[in-house]
């Protein structure tokens, strides 16, 4: 295990008072903070190496260009991808990603009639792009929930058939916190000769995770919720299928050759890459990845796992309070989501805010159809990362208890 | 925002709205949500000789856009058109009577927002 106390030091932002109060910053499901071993790289890309990529014989281009394809190979390693950095393509964003294979693959891919297989866990951005999709005349069937929030194998077998092309859902829900058997979801889908697409934006950053041992086709994820800057991401896809892929965007960088009629694709990755990148994200990305990798992936979810067990313990302290998703910490990821009976989750959130400098998220977490399977308008939701320690947990649950007394419950 | 926004006044009209429920018979209708945070509203009206003569309001929101609701469902009734269309932030805000952070303004200026469409909903329907 690491020393919390230690990397804390590193996260210029946790200094911070928030209305005169240390900040507590419980959301980072929706963006992590930043090293400053990250924002140095990202200044130093800027101070040092800056020039545009792929096209210089200059020093400066060199230096970009093999920073940049470094960067690629070293986010390709880090889930294990079989060719680094051929198979990673940089995003900015998971969204993006998804985006990505909607429109290269499944518009080109798919004829009427054919199926996507989603659920309703899903994230807006692992929904919308397959409402696009559908334009084609594609139907999009969504795989239900459990009450405990994990997914309805048998729900999941039935709604499959043999127009399933392919099977989409999330590794780690940003509401529910369920953690998926995506190896045997991949087995399923590829048993019905379906791809499999994995949303790993709530998982790659927090726990190990092997695009070969779950044999996925497609993963996104975004760098930003891992300690990167907002911006960043990437999308890994098998080899053979990117190859067969039509380009996304087209511009400079993604071209071999080009007459005023037509052109010729570049090489992966950057036939998916078009325009001058975020070089300096890339790099920052890159950064983001050694600090983890020193951490130890395995010791970032053990951190996770023991602040999720305490934390669970002391909302069950509290009373009148509904916890969404399983309580197993094994199969869930390190967020809680709730409800105080009979207070709206604005005013929790709020009233955190204003008097205890903690930050949690309110809403839907772009997550509608999921907050209205789980009977709800809108939840709370703390979300951890390896910089959260028990003493704000603690502080949280002193803020809830305050919360109760306002509205006298 | 501080705890402050939680006058006595507020809370009870978050604990028990004002004119909360649905109309038997309504002549205007209008619904809109705050994505923001999930507050969402439903407005029914119905008038007599351009007045104002019931109003309900139902939905989901916080104690801020609930009160604001509640409170503006009794300030507008028996009002004109005019006068309801003349209804402004400053009014709401004089109304709820504490300060708001630029995030809660929109709670609290939501179900104002809402009662205008249903005007808008009630002129169009007319003409």
């Amino acid at each position: 295990m690491y020393d919390v106390k230690k990397i804390r030091e590193d996260f210029p932002i946790l200094k911070r008072k928030i209305h005169g109060k240390n900040l507590v910053y419980l959301d980072n499901a929706a963006t992590t903070q930043k090293p400053k071993q990250v924002l140095d790289a990202w200044q130093n890309y800027y101070c040092e190496h800056n020039a545009n990529i792929h096209r210089g014989v200059h020093q400066l281009s060199q230096e970009a260009s093999d920073m940049y394809d470094d960067a690629h190979k070293k986010v390709g390693k880090f889930i294990n991808a079989k060719s680094p950095e051929q198979e990673t393509i940089f995003v900015r964003n998971a969204t993006e990603g998804i985006n990505l294979v909607a429109y290269s693959w499944a518009m080109h891919e798919l004829k009427p009639g054919d199926e996507i297989l989603s659920t309703v866990m899903e994230h807006h951005a692992n929904i919308v792009p397959w409402q696009f999709v559908k334009e084609k005349g594609i139907t999009v069937k969504h795989v239900n929930i459990n009450d405990d929030g994990t997914l309805d194998l048998e729900d999941m077998k039935e709604k499959l058939s043999n127009k399933t092309k392919l099977v989409t859902c999330v590794q780690s829900s940003n509401v529910v916190g369920t953690i998926n058997d995506v190896k045997e979801i991949g087995k399923i889908a590829h048993d019905n000769r379906a791809l499999f697409f994995v949303d790993g934006a709530q998982s790659v950053p927090h726990m190990p995770v092997d695009v070969r041992k779950i044999n996925c086709d497609f993963l996104g994820f975004s760098g930003h919720k891992m300690l990167a800057p907002m911006g960043t991401g990437a999308l890994y896809g098998k080899k053979e299928l990117l190859e067969k892929m039509p380009p996304f965007l087209g511009g400079g960088d993604m071209i071999r050759e080009v007459k005023l009629e037509k052109s010729t694709w570049n090489d992966l990755p950057w036939k998916f890459e078009a325009g001058t990148p975020d070089v300096a994200g890339g790099v920052a990305f890159s950064t983001a990845i050694d600090y983890l990798n020193k951490l130890g992936m395995d010791n970032v979810r053990k951190h996770e796992k023991e602040l999720l067990k305490y934390g669970l313990d002391k909302f069950s302290e509290i009373e009148k309070i509904d916890i969404y998703g399983p309580k197993n910490p094994e199969i869930r990821g390190g967020l809680i989501t709730f409800n105080l009976e009979g207070i709206h989750p604005h005013d929790v959130a709020g009233i955190l805010d204003s008097e205890y400098g903690v930050a949690i998220r309110s809403g839907h977490h772009c997550a509608q159809p999921l907050t209205e399977r789980l009977g709800q308008k809108s939840t709370c939701r703390a979300s951890f990362y390896i910089y959260n320690t028990k003493e704000e947990i603690d502080i949280l649950i002193e803020g809830l208890k305050k919360v109760k007394g306002v509205f006298g419950k | 925002m501080s705890i402050d926004i939680y006058q006595e006044n507020i809370l009870d009209h978050y604990e028990n709205p004002r004119n909360f429920g649905h109309l038997k018979k309504a002549d205007a209708i209008a619904h809109d949500a705050n994505p923001l945070c999930g507050d969402v509203f439903d407005i029914e009206m119905r008038f007599e000789k351009n007045k104002l003569k019931e109003i309900m309001f139902s939905g989901h929101g916080c104690a801020i856009s609930t009160a604001s609701a509640s409170m503006l469902s009794e300030k507008i009734k028996n009002l004109s058109v005019n006068q309801i269309k003349k209804t402004e932030k400053k009014d709401v805000l004089k109304m709820l009577g504490i300060e708001l952070s630029h995030v809660r303004l929109k709670c609290a200026l939501l179900p104002l927002k809402v009662m205008k469409l249903a005007i808008y909903d009630y002129l169009n329907k007319k003409q």
